[in-house]
Order: C-alpha cells, then sequence, then structure tokens
C-alpha cells in the first residue's frame, strides 16, 4: 500500500452510453494526501470525465486505477458506495432541488453519516443549521441560510454547492470549474476558502479551470489534458506560456460572440449617441 | 313468396323471443319511465333519508381512503424496488446488476398483475369471499391501486430531473436519503396531485363497487335506481358532485404547500 491517494496507470476511460468513444486514454498520474492540483485544459479535453473517474462514478476500460490504496471496481457495490462517502465530487452546475430549501441542500453533504431517521427528521427541523451557516458564510452567503434554491442567482447556487463540500468530511475533493458563474472578486473568495479548507483537513483537491491565471496564481500543479490526453503535469513554476498557447492552439473562440474589445468599442459608440 | 316463407319461419322465433316492441308505448311504462326521470328534478331531501346519504357517502369515502392507504402500503416499497433512479450499481457503468434487475422485473410483473384485473372483478371475487359488505370494496381498491400507483410513482420519479439525486448518490448517499433529499423535492407536487386524483378515482370506484355489493353510496344507488326512485338517485348523484369537487380543492391546497 503506497502514500498515493490515487494511483492512475495507463488509464483509459470511454463514455457512457452513445459511441462509447475514448474521453480520456493512457493517462498516468498519482495524486498524494494534501496535495492541491489545478486540472487545465480546453473544453472537451475530459476533464469533467476524468474528476468523475477520480470520484468512482465512471468506471475506467483499461489500465490501472487505484483510491485510497484499492482499486474500487473489484469492491463490491457497497464497498465501492462506502469509498464514495470519502470523497466529495463538485458538479459544474450543481443540480440542487429548486423547491430546497438552503440549508437543507448544504446539510445534504452529511447524508452518507446519517441514519435514514437522521434525515427524515432533519428535513424538518435542520440537525445543524450553525454548521451550515458558518459553511455559507465563508462564501458570503450566510443571509440565504433560509432562502430557497430557486431564489438564488447562478453564482449564488454554484457557491452553494461548494458550501456542500465543506460540510462533507471528504478527504478528497473533486471540484469542476467552481468559478464559471463568478465575477472575479467571489471567485479569489472562492479558490482562496476551497484551498484553506483542503489545507485544513489535509486533504487531495482537485479543481478543474478554464482561468489559467487563477490556475497558476494559485496551484502549485498544474496537469493540463487535451484530447484525453495528458499534455503535461508540471509544477507551476515550470509552466511557461508558450505550453499554455500550445495547449490552446487550435481553439477558437465561440461563434457569434464578438471579441471582448470589439464589444466595448461599439458600447463606447452606443454612449457617446 | 319467399318472403311469406321467411315470415313463417321467423315468426315462432320472435314468439319464443317474448320480443313485444309495443310495450315500448305502452301508456304504464312511459308514465313510470316519465316520473322516473322527472323525479330527478326534484331531490329527495327528507331529513332520514339525507341522513341515511350522509352515512353511506362517509362509508364511500372511508372505502375509498382505507383502500388507498392499504395501496400505499404497498406501492411505496414497489416504488422503491422498480424505479432505475436510485440504483446503485448503476453509476459508473450505466448497467444495473444482475440481482437488482431480475429483482425489478419481478416487481413489475407483480404490478402489471395486480392492476391487469378491474378493481369490479376483484370486488367480485371478495365479495364471494367475505360476503357482502366494504371488506371487499377496500381489498379490492388496495390490489388495483397499488398496482397503478407503483407504476405511475415510479415513472413520475424517473421522468424529473435526476441529476440532484445523481449527485447525491455519486457522493456516498443512500438510497432512501438520496430519495428524500434529490428526488422528492422534484417530484413531490406531482406525486401528491396523482395520488389525490387517484383517491377521486377510488371514490367513483367505491360506488360502482356498490353495486355488487361491495356497501356504500353505490349499493343505496342501485336499490333506489330498482325501486324507480328518480329523486333519490338524483341526490346521491349530487353528493358525487360535491365529493370530487372536494377531492380537487384538496388537490389544489397541498400543491399550492408544495409548490
Amino acid at each position: 500500500m503506497s502514500s498515493a491517494w490515487y494511483e492512475l496507470q495507463g488509464l483509459s476511460v470511454r463514455h457512457i452510453g452513445g459511441s462509447r468513444g475514448l474521453a480520456l486514454q493512457d493517462i498516468t498520474l498519482n495524486f498524494e494526501p494534501g496535495e492541491q492540483v489545478a486540472l487545465i485544459g480546453p473544453s472537451g479535453a475530459g476533464k469533467t470525465t476524468l474528476l468523475s473517474t477520480l470520484a468512482c462514478a465512471h468506471r475506467p476500460d483499461s489500465g490501472a486505477f487505484k483510491a485510497f490504496g484499492t482499486d474500487p471496481w473489484q469492491l463490491t457495490d457497497a464497498g465501492r458506495h462506502a469509498m464514495r462517502a470519502r470523497l466529495f465530487l463538485a458538479p459544474q452546475t450543481p443540480p440542487l432541488p429548486p423547491r430546497q430549501r438552503v440549508v437543507t441542500a448544504v446539510l445534504a453533504a452529511r447524508l452518507p453519516h446519517w441514519s435514514l431517521g437522521q434525515a427524515l427528521l432533519s428535513l424538518f427541523k435542520p440537525a445543524d443549521p450553525e454548521a451550515a451557516f458558518r459553511a455559507l458564510s465563508r462564501f458570503n452567503l450566510g443571509d440565504k441560510l433560509y432562502s430557497r434554491v430557486d431564489r438564488l442567482s447562478g453564482g449564488e447556487r454554484q457557491r452553494c454547492g461548494l458550501a456542500r463540500l465543506l460540510l462533507s468530511s471528504a478527504q478528497a475533493l473533486l471540484v469542476d470549474e467552481p468559478l464559471s458563474a463568478l465575477d472575479p472578486a467571489l471567485s479569489q473568495l472562492t479558490l482562496n476558502t476551497l484551498q484553506q479548507e483542503a489545507r485544513e483537513r489535509n486533504a487531495l483537491l482537485v479543481c478543474s479551470l478554464h482561468q489559467v491565471d487563477l490556475a497558476l496564481a494559485h496551484f502549485p500543479r498544474i496537469v493540463a489534458l487535451k484530447n484525453g490526453r495528458v499534455a503535461f503535469d508540471l509544477p507551476r513554476d515550470q509552466v511557461t506560456q508558450a505550453m499554455i498557447d500550445e495547449l490552446y492552439l487550435g481553439e477558437l473562440p465561440p461563434a457569434n460572440s464578438p471579441q471582448p474589445d470589439e464589444m466595448a468599442a461599439k458600447l463606447a459608440v452606443g454612449a457617446c449617441l | 313468396m319467399a318472403i311469406a316463407v321467411g315470415v313463417v319461419l321467423l315468426w315462432p322465433l320472435v314468439v319464443a323471443t317474448e320480443f313485444y316492441p309495443w310495450t315500448l308505448f305502452d301508456m304504464q311504462s312511459l308514465q313510470a319511465a316519465w316520473r322516473f326521470l322527472s323525479d330527478f328534478l326534484k331531490p329527495a331531501h327528507d331529513a332520514e333519508f339525507l341522513a341515511m346519504v350522509a352515512r353511506e357517502a362517509w362509508k364511500t369515502v372511508a372505502i375509498a381512503t382505507c383502500g388507498l392507504t392499504l395501496a400505499l402500503l404497498g406501492a411505496i416499497p414497489a416504488t422503491l424496488v422498480v424505479t432505475e433512479r436510485l440504483s446503485i450499481s448503476r453509476i459508473g457503468t450505466g448497467r444495473i446488476a444482475a440481482f437488482p434487475r431480475i429483482l425489478r422485473q419481478l416487481v413489475r410483473w407483480l404490478l402489471v398483475l395486480l392492476r391487469s384485473v378491474p378493481e369490479l372483478v376483484w370486488a367480485l371475487l371478495f365479495v364471494r369471499i367475505f360476503s357482502l359488505g366494504p371488506t371487499a370494496g377496500v381489498l379490492a381498491i388496495a390490489l388495483t391501486y397499488a398496482g397503478m400507483l407503483g407504476k405511475v410513482y415510479a415513472e413520475i420519479l424517473e421522468s424529473t430531473d435526476h441529476r440532484a439525486s445523481d449527485v447525491l448518490l455519486q457522493n456516498g448517499s443512500g438510497r432512501l436519503a438520496a430519495l428524500l433529499y434529490g428526488a422528492l423535492p422534484e417530484a413531490a407536487s406531482e406525486l401528491v396531485s396523482y395520488t389525490v386524483y387517484r383517491w377521486e378515482c377510488a371514490i367513483r370506484g367505491s360506488v360502482i363497487m356498490g353495486f355488487v355489493g361491495a356497501g356504500g353510496l353505490g349499493q343505496r344507488m342501485d336499490e333506489s335506481t330498482k325501486m324507480l326512485a328518480g329523486g333519490e338517485v338524483s341526490t346521491m348523484l349530487i353528493v358525487f358532485v360535491f365529493l370530487v369537487a372536494a377531492a380537487d380543492m384538496v388537490s389544489k391546497y397541498l400543491r399550492r404547500r408544495l409548490g
């Protein structure tokens, strides 16, 4: 048994259903406890698939995969499900039921450790509202504790999903694009909170990001994916601008969206008239 | 000639079937039918009759409610087994393991069996077994409706947004916890409105089963119809309208609370 939380050796993963095409090929990576890793790469490179593979939510096709020292897919369904309680996967747009109250949605992180009776009771009388309040406060959302989820904006909902992460007792935090709906100031706050939490519990933090500058500024280790393969896996001081350019080469800006500077010019013209 | 032969041959048959169309226009039967129909405009409303109708209507509601409650006792566990939304072995592979798949299919067949026999047929069977009375009606509703509710509940759960419960399952929650925190908040109002609609159907069903002797308002209605007491039938029909309207209001109220 080695010390790594995750060991991936020549791992290939196929998409579930549909074409069953390869989503990831020949991935070899190790993640140690306490490590903080940013996952970057163009859209469709396989970042989300890699995170859900790490979360035992996607079965690899071939290669060796070990989480916490064992291959989860050799375990029974129950054993693997128990392992899922040791990690936390935060999807990009957290699917929270619209009619649920924020406090209930956040406390749902405790479900793996609650009996059914406790879970049922907490629906009517939240079991630990103070903990939920503290978690929300760290993302500037304390005042939303008893709001309904459908009253939240997209960014608030995203942070609400991350507050759920703070309440879990997971040792591996797998976060998929936590900043996609946040402004720059909140992005800083959110990343700082996630990293502080991971440091405090000595957990592994793997965070996929589109903002390369933030990734380089915050994370000591950068793993870049392109077309389902690892493009590079380096400490941040060895990552050069040329490598980043190469990574995003051939990525055209999305159709129909004018360049930001062009748009600013147009708005300025409008303002003058 | 052929017509004459035909008439000669057919006449004994007409006599044998006692087919007398002119009795339709017999003054006496016309009067009786007219009285029966015109009585509908004057609903019976003497105190004794109204008290009886209230008692029987209460019994009908009780049959429907007991039947539906028993049906829920069967349908809810069946739903939890049948719905693929709460499968844990599905995560990561998209395929459900062999044993749970077989179990699901067996329960699904059981639900088909339960609802493929109409409640009236169950009632006729149970009237033979338990003799006349509400027990037969309650059991008939319980069996048929368990089949219907189990099937439709599972389909409602599968057709609403499943990402919330998926994420909870992926992070290690139990099946029932994922149901409570992920699936129910999305599906609750639809589940409740379907249940209340089925309760309304159970009230109607228990009236029909009253005709075969399963008690309640239907049995009284059968008797009144046979006595050509149009006013009494009319009163009972008005009571039905009120019962269904009441069910509608309950449904609306509950949906607003959950919405």
